[in-house]
Order: structure tokens, then sequence, then C-alpha cells
């Protein structure tokens, strides 16, 4: 961007505001620039202007929060949504920034632990005065950070898929809500598959849970069976009893949502009891295992599970394809790229977009402008942002390979519409 | 819920879940031996057992890696020399903890506690900055893998047999090293008087020394079997201590014997009971047995008749 774009403009809205400004002269060239806004020049948005909240927002930088668990049982997972959104913070700032503002950020540490999870949300509001936040993992943690959030008027953007059942004004989730994820995935494997009986099993806490109840209840619409639903207390290790009491149900689906080390022996024992996943019988569906998780189970020990999420590193589109490039240029060859990750990626753009549709950093306006965002160049594709504050996505189902990766089998034609509280579970 | 199912199914089923009981038991023992030698003989409160347990994963981890990468022909046996190098890697890491921290807290058992604790917390740290936060995926050799078809419907997991055979084989040497062995009389005479096995000219701080070293090396192997079974990360560790913990307290401080048995009884009743409760259910009631038993029997299962 450059000077010609307002031939007559730049220097009256750097003397007077850019806004008030275009009111008074309603002058053709401003009130286009302010429709059609490309945003490269700091000194087109006077600080004063778009931060009157007293954000951490400089003539040339902005900043944001990174709030989450790099030591502690959750680092596993947590560590590829740091570099995602790490990864797109820098490409936004190589693209010159937002408003003409470069992102710096903070890094805070949850350290696995929900409390420490609030304190450190409350530094960053309080003390740092960030613009927004991209952070969380587990709900429990984000459960601990809204009050914070919403006491303090801060802006998280959460990547997990998770188990709905919220919706807050302080919260943009990027990650599919239960009925995104499972609703699909269960039409999908009656339609293609014909299955009819279902062995829902899980981990012992909310999100297992909930999601289970929000499948039964679907499989149970379709006039089809659960023949037995079971959950394991977190950090199991030993599940040769209840693989001994799947075969004896015969189950045609196996509904797997068993996550951390429990999903590692889970998959261990289930090949060492002599049930070939490839052979589709039982055949086994999860929610819960995505490229990361696979590295620590070991391909060959999950090939021929299907996984029904939004996301998988294999899916063959031009900008999956750059971003997979380009996280592994910045983060090492031998990376994967799970689905929050991907959604912890879409964080920054997606605030990116909604500043730039608010011409502010006003967190009341971003707010405001975020509902509609669109973003067409998010690795899984098209997503939208809808008034619920979840977004409008695709469902895809992949099958496990050997190589750890993903064979994209199905993905719905339209975009499935986020539903945090389906009928009968509030 | 048995009525839909012919005789032949339910025998099936009974057998695998005998199987499944026994696999259980053999997990629990190779868990617990590491402990009960340095809980039961030295009175040490080792926090950071599952910590030595996951150096014995990650050292198969890197052996696996190395023999995958040079000399492949010999893959099908890594695991063997996986299980050796483990002892020996926990077993020296064990001696140095003693040396530099536990033997200063004798005096103190229950200062054993914090300390260890505190090395555990150290240890899961460097897990993590030296192979990254993330699970890693340990190649098993093929062989190792999938189940053995008894007859039509019983199928046993080959993983499951060779932690047995493991189990066994290793009460057995531990048995053997403590009663029929030089080591075994002195660590028994240390444990039973210090000073007057320090008088007849037993050195009892190398005494204590091997024995922490030992029981450390034991749980590297355990931690290297699990990889079969389990997951190998920097807090993966934390999986076992709880279950570790109970077994040793349940079978008696001091007496192997007494572990085994209170691993024999707690598999049981739990794989029983996963079968016929929820999981969730089964670990509820396992938990509140055991309690019940200690308030009734506070010195557990097995204790050894001292003249106090």
């Amino acid at each position: 961007m450059s000077d010609q774009d307002f031939p007559n403009g730049k220097k009256d809205a750097r003397a007077a505001g850019l806004s008030r400004r275009s009111v008074l002269l309603g002058g053709t060239a401003l009130t286009a620039s302010l429709f059609a806004p490309s945003f490269g020049n700091a000194q087109s948005f006077p600080t004063a202007e778009i931060n009157t909240t007293g954000l951490a927002v400089t003539d040339d930088t902005v900043t944001i929060g990174i709030l989450h668990s790099i030591t502690g049982t959750m680092a596993i997972s947590e560590t590829g949504s740091v570099q995602a959104e790490k990864l797109a913070i820098d490409q936004i700032n190589a693209m010159g920034g937002i408003l003409g503002r470069k992102i710096e950020y903070i890094q805070e540490d949850g350290a696995s632990d929900w409390p420490t999870f609030a304190e450190k949300a409350k530094k960053l509001l309080v003390n740092d005065k960030v613009a927004s936040v991209m952070g969380c993992w587990t709900s429990a943690s984000r459960k601990a950070v809204l009050p914070v959030f919403e006491q303090y008027n801060g802006f998280l953007y959460y990547p997990t898929f998770y188990e709905g059942l919220e919706q807050s004004p302080n919260v943009i989730y990027t990650g599919q809500e239960a009925t995104q994820q499972i609703i699909a995935g269960i039409d999908w494997v009656t339609k293609t598959k014909g299955a009819k009986s279902f062995y829902l099993l899980g981990s012992d806490y909310i999100w297992p849970r909930t999601s289970n109840k929000i499948a039964r209840k679907h499989i149970e619409k379709l006039g089809l069976k659960v023949v037995g639903e079971e959950y394991y207390p977190l950090g199991h290790t030993q599940f040769n009893s209840v693989i001994n009491k799947i075969r004896l149900k015969k189950p045609d689906v196996i509904y797997a949502i068993v996550v951390g080390g429990s999903n590692v022996a889970f998959y261990k024992q289930l090949k060492a009891a002599g049930i070939d996943m490839t052979k589709e019988k039982p055949l086994l569906l999860t929610i819960s295992v995505t490229e990361d998780e696979i590295r620590g189970i070991g391909g060959e020990n999950i090939e021929g599970a299907y996984a029904c999420m939004k996301y998988f590193q294999s899916l063959q589109n031009d900008n999956n394809l750059a971003f997979v490039k380009a996280f592994k240029e910045m983060w090492g060859e031998d990376m994967v790229i799970g689905d929050v990750t991907q959604a912890a990626y879409l964080g920054p753009w997606l605030w990116k977009a909604a500043v730039e549709k608010a011409g502010s950093f006003d967190v009341d306006k971003v707010r405001a402008a975020s509902p509609g965002i669109e973003l067409t160049t998010a690795p899984e594709g098209y997503v939208k942002v809808h008034e619920n504050h979840h977004l409008w996505s695709k469902t895809r189902v992949g099958r496990a390979k050997a190589d750890g990766q993903y064979e994209v089998v199905f993905e719905t034609a339209d975009l499935v519409e986020p539903d945090p509280f389906p009928e009968g579970y509030q | 819920m048995f009525a839909d199912y012919s005789s032949q199914e339910l025998l099936a089923i009974f057998a695998m879940q005998g199987f499944a009981g026994l696999i259980l038991f053999s997990v629990f023992v190779l868990m617990a031996l590491g402990l009960a030698i340095i809980f039961g003989q030295m009175g040490v409160i080792n926090m950071a057992h599952g910590e030595f347990m996951i150096l014995g994963a990650y050292v198969t981890y890197m052996l696996s890696n190395f023999f995958e990468a040079y000399l492949p022909d010999l893959f099908g046996i890594y695991f063997f020399i996986a299980m050796i190098c483990a002892f020996i890697a926990s077993g020296a890491l064990g001696l140095f903890v003693e040396w530099a921290l536990i033997r200063h807290l004798y005096k103190r058992p229950l200062d054993t506690l914090l300390a260890t604790w505190g090395l555990s917390l150290i240890l899961q740290q460097i897990y993590r900055s030296v192979f990254g936060a993330r699970e890693v995926g340990v190649t098993i050799p093929d062989w190792m893998m999938g189940s053995l078809p008894l007859t039509d419907m019983i199928e046993v997991p080959i993983n499951g047999i060779f932690v047995m055979v493991l189990a066994v084989s290793i009460s057995i040497a531990v048995y053997l090293m403590m009663f029929r062995s030089s080591w075994g009389k002195q660590v028994r005479a240390v444990v039973q008087n210090r000073v007057m096995a320090g008088a007849v000219g037993i050195n009892t701080e190398w005494t204590d020394r091997l024995t922490f070293g030992i029981g450390c090396g034991v749980a590297g192997v355990a931690g290297s079997a699990f990889t079969m079974i389990g997951s190998t990360g920097p807090t993966a560790g934390q999986l076992y201590i709880v279950d570790t913990f109970l077994v040793v307290v349940f079978g008696g401080a001091a007496s192997l014997l007494g572990t085994i048995a209170s691993a024999f009884s707690i598999s049981q009743a739990q794989s029983i009971m996963e079968f016929f409760l929820s999981g969730s259910m089964a670990k509820v009631l396992t938990l509140l047995t055991v309690v019940g038993i200690l308030m009734i029997r506070p010195q557990g299962l097995f204790a050894l008749k001292l003249r106090k």
C-alpha cells in the first residue's frame, strides 16, 4: 500500500482521525478506503483511534499472548499448537502485520495446571494488556481461564475439538464442537460400511462422556444398537478385559475416544490381541487420534483404523500443501500436523481478519466483527465464523496408514453448522 | 448377560479373561519388584520409581532406532539387548542417585519421599528436553506383536506371554539374589540390624548402594518391557507409580512373597471386575477393598516377623 491509495486522504486522516474525518467529508476516496480497506500502513490507523481501551498497541506493534502448556503432561499435545500459532504470526508479520502493526507475542506456560492457566491469563490481560490470546487445550484449562477472560474482557482463540455446551462472548472456538465431529462420522460408517452395532469406549472425563452421549443418541435415532459403553480412568494402561468384552459383544464398530497415554496402551493391546483393524471386523472409528498421537502409538499399531475430524495433514489442496511445507521448514522435516495444530494455526488469521473488518483492536469491536468472518486460505479449506463463535467447517474421515498419515476417504459435501447446544444435553 | 452365548464361546471368553488377569498380574509384579527391593528392604520411599522405568523405555527406544538404522539383520532380537542395557542404565543412575542424594537421608526416611519426588520432576523435565515433549513410538519386532491362536476362539497375545515369562524369570532371579547369594544375606543383615552388620565387617554403605541400584535396574527392565503395551513419554512413569505403591504396600512392605501375592490378588480382582462392571467402577471397588483391608491389617498381607 502506498500513498496513491489515499490520494487526498492520508494527511487528513493522520491529522484528524480517519473515521471522524470520513464522516465529515464523505469523500469518495475515503469512503472507499473504509469499505474496501487494505491494511499495510500504520499511519492510516492512528493508535488512539484503533485502541481506545488501553491495549498493548503501539504505532508499529501489537502484542498478543500465547498461553499453552509447554511443561507437564499436556506439553505432548500443546507443543504443536504453539508451533502453529508462531508460524501464523510470522507469516502475518511477513505480510506487513495487522493494521500496519507487527504482531509481538508474550508466551506464558500453563504448565498443565489449571489454576496456573487462570493466573497466567490474568497476567496477560491485566499486566501485559494483550490484544488477544491464542491458547488452552484441555476443556479444564479453558474452563479455568473463562471467568478471567470474561471479567477483564479478553479475547481467546481456543483450538481444540471439544464437547461443546459452551459459548462465551470472549472466546472463538476454532476446533469443532462435538456434534460437528460425531454425527457426520456415524452417518458415514452406517451408510458406506453398513454398521449396525456400536461399542462406545472412552477415557473417563467430560469430553468422551458428552461425545458418547451425542453419539448414542444419534445411533439410536438411526435405529441402530449400542451394545456397550465403557469409561476408563485417565492414564489407564490395561485394556485386555475390555478387549475380551468387545470380542464377546461382536460390535460392527468400536467407537473409541481414549486419550493420552491410555491411547497408546489401548491400540498396542488391541493389535496384540489379534484384532486386525485393516480387516474392519470390527471396524474402529475414533475422534481422538490425530497424526500427533499416532507418533506415540506407532503407525503399524493403528493401521486400518478410521478417524473422524475436520483436518488431516494429507489433505490435497493448495492451502494445505503450502501450510505443511511452511510448517516443516520452520519446525523440522519430521514434524506431523494434527487437527488441533491446524485449528491453532487459524487463530491468528481469524483474529487478523476480524481486526481488519472492525478497523480496531478493541475487543468489543473485534467481537462484533467476528461472526461472518471468512477464511479462504485455511489449510482445511474454507471456514466461516458462526454467530455462536464456532466455525462452519467440513468433517472428514481418514483411514490410518502404517506411515502414520491418514488417507482421506470421505468429506462432507457442505460445511457443517456448529451446534454447541444440541437439544437434550443441557 | 451370558444367555445369548454358546458354552463354547463362554469357555473361550473365560479362558482369555484368565489370561488377561495373568498378564495384568505379570505387569504388576514387574512394576513392583524394583520398588519392593528399595522400599521394602531399605525403607526409602522412591517416588521416582516410574521415571527409572521410563529411562529403561527410552533406552529401548534409542536401541530400536539404532538397530533399525545400523543392524537391521539383528532387529528381531534387539529387544533382549535393550532390556540388558535398560538394566545397566537405570541401575547406574540408581547408584549415582544413591550416592548423591539418598545416602544423606537414611536417618530421615520421610524426607526421601520429598527428595525423590523432586528427583522425579527433574528427570521428567530432562526427558522432555532431550527426547521432546511428545510420546515416542518404539518399534517392536514383528514376531513379538500379534497373537497366538490356541483354538479357533482362544487367542493369546504374544507380548502378554513375553511379559509373563519375564515376570517369572525376574522374580526367580531376585529371589535367588536375596535368599541364596551372599549379597542377599548382607542386605537382609543390614535391614535387620545395621550397626551389628557393620560390626561383623559388612560394608553397609556399599550394600545400600547396590540394593538401590539393583532395584532401579529392575525398574528399568520393567520399563523396557512395557514399551510393548504402553506409552513412552516424559510423564508416562506417573501412570504406574500409584499402582506400584498400592501393590507393595498392600503386600507388606518388607516381603517379596507379599508383593507377589498382592499383585496376584489385586490384578485378578481388577480384571474380573472390569469384565463385569465398567472400567472406572472396577478401579473404585479395587481401591476401596485395598483400603478396607489395610485398615484392618495395616502391615499388609505378609509382614516380616521381627523381634522388636
